[in-house]
Parts: structure tokens; C-alpha cells; sequence
């Protein structure tokens, strides 16, 4: 644009030298066929919007103890059946589901649909709810409408940023000779209509192996092989952090001409490798497992930008909005069906495909909101354990198992959701079982927790137990958030609602401390996007990046981020799982196109004049 | 030297801005999303001024045309904004209330001003990051200003031009919106006229055949000024006088609060 004002060499600085790297690079070959593995995770993702919120319901007294026969109802087959079909809650993808920690069990049949897991843990008697009430649950539904909407903004704009950073930076993947198997026409001609043609068959080619390797997973998944599964996931996320960490790195060196010795590299990937590896699969501060899951995002889209040929990358990025609708909107969609047969079994999402917002840890916090400081570490601490821990109190509050038998594969969908994406499902069903006297099946985590339980009841709901706050061991911890997360789900019953509310409220605001507030009334929620969705963004982003025109890039950007707002707005509105690509992913279409066509250079020549609109 | 050019100019043209975003809005999300669907708003605008541009095939070289519609497209955005803000009043409430047991109106929506000035911010980001970051990303590139004889001042009268751009932005946001509000119709026809004459004052920095050095000075000593009654007024229709700087700048507790 005003290139005629600058001169000089337009040689990007950042060209490889492979002299000075000591680095030396993969054969192309070798890596692409690599790609293989990855891209089939990918595609059994394409993109889901989760939302859940981690509130368990309480009714209205605000005694766990009502919960009795809830455990019993989700034994009865029509009633599992009925509220799967609803549900709507799942791993992969673009599964949203909202519940409102303060929403009362509906009490019409017909809107039972939407409610599913709400509904079932509702006690069978409830008093019919007057109009007015309904009413106020649909605004509860909105209530936190904003706060989901900026934790989706921060982890999207983050992945886009390191995609577009690395794009505009390092011209080792903007550049593509070399492509994937799956895409055999390389769009080598300069004849439209030839190019047309074969990036479209490439689309196809690419759509049907994203099709196959979603049905492989449902099939695998119906007949229970998770063995398989998790050796997959954890395959294709050891490739990620791994070799592609590897790759991106020497690829940044290089860009740089920084050297580096192959001794600190190994010692550098091996310990971020090892970490992703134990924080996406095992447990892990969220914030950490969080970071990974948006860097394994951006690698990919990276991976793609790079060997998808140009025409390619823009027509898989349509048909994946169609592909997404069709498997997350059809009655008999692969994805649908997954999701389903999870929410089904009450089994978590298979962790690595999946971006959960919930701070479940941070709820920890509750008991001993006097000392932040130790708020602070001690919430750092309990995460670790979060992942059995927050687990186990959502369970204990949301319905104390009737019977051990009833805790094995019943556990509440809510608690599922609570532990978030990377929960172990068996830790979880085992961990549960902690009634007063129901310890017997598990280790010492579900003795501390039922003592907890005890000692809560005898305490009522809002006892803290500011004495054990100081105590550090794991049991204890996992424990002390049992008892937390029961302290804070008691508020949620209406009469405890309030005073809570006139509690916590007026202190939130004056501090000014967003943080706080957000914790004390938004951690039992958390919105959940599928790492396709990150992915997919990602890849529109970088890709009109790679054109070189910032304006573009914003444009996509901003088109995102508000067709992101809309569907979280539609998730409000139909509380189901939604697709979450097909608006952003529209938008950002049309959005690249129009502003490198029609507004580049209208304000290419208005910058270059330097006149101002 | 291109990178401290470049990061010269990028905190010139956006330090404030970033400021106040970081210290204003960054904090509350309702207001997040308000900043990026005015800019979703301002970006509509500039999108059909640049098809009208570019649709009028005769008149694209003369760049007068696309601005004074640029300018009109604006003005109609932003009131489209205010009719959407003001019908989601309602949506906007629920959405932001903390707790359910609070029913206080929140003070987003209770004082309309904030969601005047977000949205203003919004549409000045915007346009200012429209209007400056190819230039900046050529700045950070390798090359010499000026050696072909072009003006060295080139980026700077840009980063200050953007900034001041970005403020009036913000401060219109505020007057026009007020102007709706109460309806006091001069506040409309004032931000018009501003934003108008500000948009052509920049007209002058285009270098002619008898002025090879552009007057980068003409439009950038009237455009603060404008800047400055703009703000003035807009600072009293918000409610401040000289009574709250000087409250502003006692110490006592609380005062980070913004009303």
C-alpha cells in the first residue's frame, strides 16, 4: 500500500538459513504422512459448543437429602431414555448444554424436552409453578449469558492470536508445496474452473475421511472400546505436543536464526510434552490443561493452513459448516448420536477434544474467602485434584446414591459436566459413592468426603469449616472441596438464594474485583467448545493472514467473535447442543472474501493518501 | 530504527485507547461485547461504503466521493447501533445482573452514558486499527522513509491522526447518543458536521503539484482542536464538571469506580 514510500529490500528477514540453524529438518514426506494419524482426531471434532453448567440443582429446602430418589430415577429405563434424547451433552462436539443451578425441575411435560438432566434430578414432587416462576427461570437462562460469552472470547482470541502471530511471522507455514494424502489435486493450474473442480474433490475426499473417522469413533464407542479410544486420543495428542511442538519450534529458531543445541531441545520438548501429556489426559491446574488444549489447537490449524492447498482450505471450510450442521442437528448425526450415547452412559467427553471454561477449583475458595492468599494457593493445589474431587462433591450434593449399584452408572449428568472435559469417568462413579455410610466401595478420598458430608448436614448448609483450610494433604483437599462446592450449591435453593445473593453481591461490586464475583457465582457454570471449533476458526484467521493484509485478518476476526456472540445467544434460547461453526465460520467467510475484494483496496488508498473516515 | 518507528507510532496511535480499555471495560463483559459489536457495526458501515466505492466505477479514483458517504454510512451505523442498544435494554439487563436476588438496575444500563462511551471506543478502535495497521505493519518492515522524497513525517501525522480519530470517535459516541436520548438534535447535527469536517480537513494532507510537502500540520492542529471541544462537551453531557477532576484527583477511597 504505501510500499512506494518505503525502500529497500522486501526480503523477509525471517527466510530459514539453514546454515546457521543447527537444526536439521524432517523430510516433508515423513511428516505428512504423520499428519494422517492427526487429522483423523481432528475430524471426529469438527466443532461443538458445549455449554454446561456445572450448578446441580437443588430443590427447595436446599437439603441434599431430597435427592434420594433421583439416583432410582435415572435407574428407570423410559426416563433415561427419554431425557437422553434431550440432552444433548457430549464430548465432542457441539454439544451445549445449559443448566441453571437455581432452575427448579419444569413442571409441564412438554417442557421436560429441553431440560433433560435438570429434570431428572428433580424430586418427583414438586408443587406446580406458577407462571410468574417460569418466567423468572427464562431469565435465569440468560443471566449469565455475558461471562460465558468472554470465556470462550479470551481462549479464541488467544489460539487465533498465536496462529496469526506465527503465520505473519514465520513464512515456513504460509508457504505449502508439500500436502496431505488426503488431498491429491494440488491446484497446480492457473484454469479456474480446473482448480474449482479439484479443490472441491479435495473437500469431498477430506469431508469423507472426517465422516468415516467420526463413525469409526461412534461405532467404537457404542461397543465400548475405549481402550481404543483413549490409545487413539492419546496417540494423536502425544503426535501434537510432541513432533509438532518439535517441528514449530525449529521452525521458529530457524525463522529467527537462533541456534540451539539438540540436548536443550530434547530436554525442552520432552518436559512440555510430558505436561501436556498429564494435564489433557490425567489432571492438571485447569489454567494449564486449558493453555495446552488452545496450543494443540493452533498447531493443528497451523497444520492445516500449511498443507492444505489454497482453494482447498476455503471449501473444506464450507462444507465443514454444512458438515457440522448435518452431524449435530440430524435426528441420526453421527456426532448427535455420540453425544447421546454418552449422555446415555453419563460418561464425561473424551478428554482432549474438548475446551471447558469451568473453574471448578475455584470454588474452593469459598470456605475461607476471609484469607486470599490462601484462597489463591490453595486453589492452585486443588485443582490438581479437581478432577476427582470436584467430581465427587457435585455428586454428593446433587444426589446422595441410594444404593452403591445405583452411583455406578448413574452418576448425574451435572457431575460429569462439573469435572469437567478431562474427567475420568470411573474415578468419578467410584469416587461418588460417599454417603454417610457408603465409603465402603473406595479409598480414603471417599471416607474423608462422606465424613465431610457428615459433618456438613449436622452443620447445615452454609457451615464452613474454616478449620481445615490450612490443611495441605491431597485427601484433605479433595475433601475440603466436597464440602465446599456443597456450601455453594446450598445458596442455589431459594431461601439460602437470597441471602447469599445480598452477600456476596454488593461486596463483588465494590471491590471492583471482577475476579472474585466471577468465581463466587459463575464457577459452577462453564461453557465448553470443541477443539474443532477452535481449530476451524483458527485456520480461517491464519489463513487470511497469510495474504498479508492486516485488515482482513481484523475483519475475520471481529466477524468471529460476533458470530461466536450469536450462537451463545442461541444456545440461550434453544439450551441444546449447538454447532458452533456455522455462523462464526459464515460470517468470517464472507467477511475475508468482501474485505479483500471491496474494502482492501478502498482503504488501502485511503491510507496511502492518509485521509481519514 | 523501523521498529522503534514501529512501536513509536503503534503506542502513539493506540497507547490511550488501550488504556482505556484495559482500565474501563476490560473487566465487564457485557461491555467487551458492546465494544465488538459497535465494531461489527463500524465494519458493516465500511464495508458498504467501500462497495459504493467501489460500484461507481467513474468516481473511484476520486477518493472525496467514498469519504463524504464513508462519513454519512458512519453516522447512519452508529444510530443503528444506538436503536439496537436501546432495544436490547431489556436482553442487556438480564444478561448482566450479578445475582439473582439483586434486582437493582444495573449501572450499565441505568447510565446510558457507558454504553455510549463502549460503543463509541468501539467504533474508534475500530476504524482507527482500519485506517493504521497496514501502515504499521509496513513500518515494522525493512526500507527508509522519505528516500524517494515523500514527506518523513508520513507515519507520525498518521499514528497522531489515528489516535485523534479514535477519540472523536469515542466522544461522538457519547454526544450522539445523548443527542437521541434527550433529544437534542444539535448534539446529532454537531457530530455529523465534526465528523464531516474533520474527514475532509484530512483531505489536505495529500501532497499536490503546488504543494509537494503535504500540510500534515492543517489537519492535525483543527482535528485536536475539534478534539477538544468534542471532549469538553462530551465531558459535560456525561455529567462531569470541574468539581469532579478536582474530586477525581483527591484521594479517598473507591474513587477507581467509574460512574
Amino acid at each position: 500500500m504505501s510500499a512506494d514510500l518505503l525502500t529497500g529490500t522486501h526480503n523477509r528477514p525471517d527466510e530459514p538459513n539453514e546454515r546457521t540453524s543447527l537444526m536439521s529438518r524432517q523430510p516433508s514426506n515423513s511428516r505428512s504422512t504423520q499428519l494422517d494419524d492427526i487429522m483423523d482426531v481432528t475430524s471426529a471434532s469438527p466443532a461443538r459448543l458445549i455449554e454446561a453448567d456445572v450448578g446441580v440443582a437443588a430443590d427447595d429446602d436446599g437439603t441434599p437429602a431430597t435427592y434420594d430418589n433421583q439416583m432410582v430415577r435415572g435407574d428407570d429405563p423410559d426416563l433415561s431414555l427419554n431425557t437422553s434424547n434431550n440432552m444433548g451433552q457430549s464430548a465432542d462436539n457441539i454439544v451445549v448444554e445449559i443448566r441453571d443451578p437455581n432452575r427448579q425441575a419444569p413442571l409441564t411435560m412438554d417442557a421436560a424436552g429441553d431440560r433433560g438432566p435438570v429434570r431428572r434430578n428433580q424430586p418427583q414432587q414438586q408443587q406446580p409453578r406458577s407462571q410468574q416462576e417460569e418466567e423468572e427461570e427464562e431469565e435465569e437462562t440468560l443471566l449469565y449469558g455475558a461471562k460465558h460469552v468472554i470465556m470462550l472470547f479470551i481462549p479464541v482470541t488467544l489460539c487465533m492470536a498465536v496462529v496469526v502471530a506465527t503465520i505473519s511471522s514465520i513464512s515456513f507455514y504460509s508457504t505449502g508445496d508439500t500436502y496431505l494424502v488426503y488431498t491429491p489435486f494440488h491446484e497446480k493450474t492457473e484454469d479456474t474452473g480446473t482448480k474449482l473442480w479439484q479443490s472441491f474433490a479435495n473437500a469431498g475426499i477430506l469431508l469423507g475421511v472426517i465422516i468415516t473417522m467420526t463413525i469409526v469413533l461412534l461405532v467404537l464407542y457404542k461397543y465400548e472400546c475405549y481402550k481404543i479410544i483413549h490409545g487413539w486420543l492419546i496417540g494423536s495428542s502425544v503426535m501434537l505436543l510432541f513432533l509438532f511442538s518439535y517441528i514449530y519450534l525449529s521452525e521458529v529458531l530457524r525463522a529467527y536464526n537462533v541456534p540451539l543445541d539438540y540436548i536443550t531441545l530434547v530436554i525442552l520438548i520432552w518436559n512440555f510434552g510430558v505436561v501436556g501429556m498429564v494435564c489433557i489426559h490425567w489432571k492438571g491446574p485447569l489454567l494449564l490443561q486449558q493453555l495446552y488444549l488452545i496450543v494443540i489447537s493452533a498447531l493443528m490449524a497451523l497444520i492445516f493452513i500449511k498443507y492444505l492447498p489454497d482453494w482447498t482450505l476455503w471449501v473444506v471450510l464450507g462444507v465443514m459448516v454444512v458438515w457440522d450442521l448435518v452431524a449435530v442437528l440430524c435426528p441420526k448425526g453421527p456426532l448427535r448420536m455420540l453425544v447421546e450415547t454418552a449422555s446415555q452412559r453419563n460418561e464425561p467427553i473424551f478428554p482432549g477434544l474438548i475446551y471447558s471454561s469451568t473453574m471448578m477449583w475455584q470454588v474452593a475458595g469459598m470456605a475461607d474467602s476471609d484469607d486470599k492468599d490462601q484462597k489463591k494457593k490453595k486453589g492452585k493445589r486443588n485443582s490438581q485434584t479437581s478432577q476427582t474431587g470436584s467430581a465427587t462433591p457435585s455428586l454428593a450434593s446433587n444426589s446422595p446414591p441410594s444404593t452403591p449399584a445405583a452411583t455406578d452408572n448413574n452418576s448425574t449428568v451435572a457431575s460429569q459436566v462439573i469435572a469437567g472435559a478431562a474427567n475420568n469417568v470411573t474415578s468419578t462413579s467410584t469416587s461418588v459413592d460417599t454417603g454417610p455410610g457408603g465409603g465402603a466401595a473406595g479409598g480414603r478420598e471417599e471416607v474423608d468426603d462422606g465424613g465431610f458430608e457428615e459433618h456438613l448436614r449436622a452443620k447445615g448448609p452454609r457451615s464452613n469449616s474454616p478449620g481445615n483450610a490450612l490443611t495441605s494433604s491431597t485427601e484433605s483437599q479433595q475433601a475440603r472441596s466436597a464440602v465446599e462446592a456443597l456450601n455453594h450449591t446450598a445458596p442455589n435453593s431459594s431461601t439460602a438464594r437470597q441471602q447469599a445473593g445480598s452477600a456476596q453481591t454488593p461486596a463483588a461490586q465494590q471491590q471492583g474485583n471482577h475476579q472474585q464475583a466471577d468465581d463466587e457465582d459463575d464457577e459452577e457454570r462453564g461453557v465448553k467448545l470443541g477443539l474443532g471449533d477452535f481449530i476451524f476458526y483458527s485456520v480461517l484467521v491464519g489463513k487470511a493472514a497469510s495474504n498479508g493484509d492486516w485488515n482482513t485478518t481484523l475483519a475475520c476476526f471481529v466477524a468471529i467473535l460476533i458470530g461466536l456472540c450469536f450462537t451463545l445467544l442461541l444456545l440461550a434460547i434453544f439450551k441444546k447442543a449447538l454447532p458452533a461453526l456455522p455462523i462464526s465460520i459464515t460470517f468470517g467467510l464472507i467477511f475475508n472474501f468482501v474485505t479483500s475484494g471491496l474494502v482492501q483496496p478502498f482503504s488501502d488508498s485511503l491510507a496511502s493518501e492518509q485521509l481519514y473516515i | 530504527m523501523t521498529i522503534m518507528e514501529f512501536f513509536g507510532c503503534t503506542f502513539i496511535a493506540f497507547g490511550p485507547p488501550f488504556a482505556m480499555f484495559l482500565f474501563t471495560i476490560a473487566r465487564d463483559p457485557l461491555r467487551v461485547i458492546v465494544l465488538i459489536a459497535s465494531g461489527f457495526f463500524w465494519l458493516l458501515s465500511l464495508l458498504l461504503s467501500s462497495l459504493l466505492w467501489f460500484a461507481v466505477v467513474p468516481l473511484r479514483d476520486k477518493l472525496v466521493f467514498g469519504l463524504v458517504f464513508s462519513v454519512m454510512f458512519q453516522e447512519a451505523f452508529r444510530f443503528l447501533f444506538y436503536k439496537l442498544l436501546r432495544k436490547a435494554d431489556d436482553g442487556l439487563q438480564k444478561v448482566s445482573q450479578v445475582t439473582e436476588a439483586e434486582h437493582v438496575t444495573p449501572r450499565d444500563i441505568s447510565n446510558k452514558h457507558i454504553m455510549a462511551y463502549v460503543s463509541g471506543l468501539g467504533f474508534g478502535i475500530l476504524s482507527g486499527a482500519f485506517s493504521i495497521v497496514n501502515v504499521l505493519a509496513d513500518m515494522a518492515g525493512p526500507g527508509t522513509i522519505g528516500i524517494l522524497g515523500d514527506s518523513p513525517y508520513f507515519f507520525l501525522a498518521s499514528a497522531f491522526l489515528t489516535l485523534c480519530f479514535i477519540l472523536l470517535h469515542t466522544f461522538w459516541g457519547i454526544l450522539f447518543f445523548n443527542g437521541l436520548d434527550k433529544k437534542r438534535y444539535w448534539m446529532i447535527a454537531y457530530v455529523v458536521g465534526t465528523h464531516m469536517l474533520v474527514s475532509c480537513l484530512t483531505l489536505l494532507n495529500k501532497p499536490t503539484q503546488s504543494q509537494p510537502e503535504p500540510l500534515y500540520l492543517a489537519s492535525i492542529i483543527p482535528g485536536y482542536l475539534v478534539l477538544l471541544v468534542t471532549g469538553v462537551l462530551a465531558f459535560r453531557t456525561a455529567g462531569g464538571s470541574l468539581y469532579n477532576i478536582r474530586a477525581a484527583c483527591s484521594c479517598r477511597k473507591g474513587r477507581f469506580d467509574i460512574d
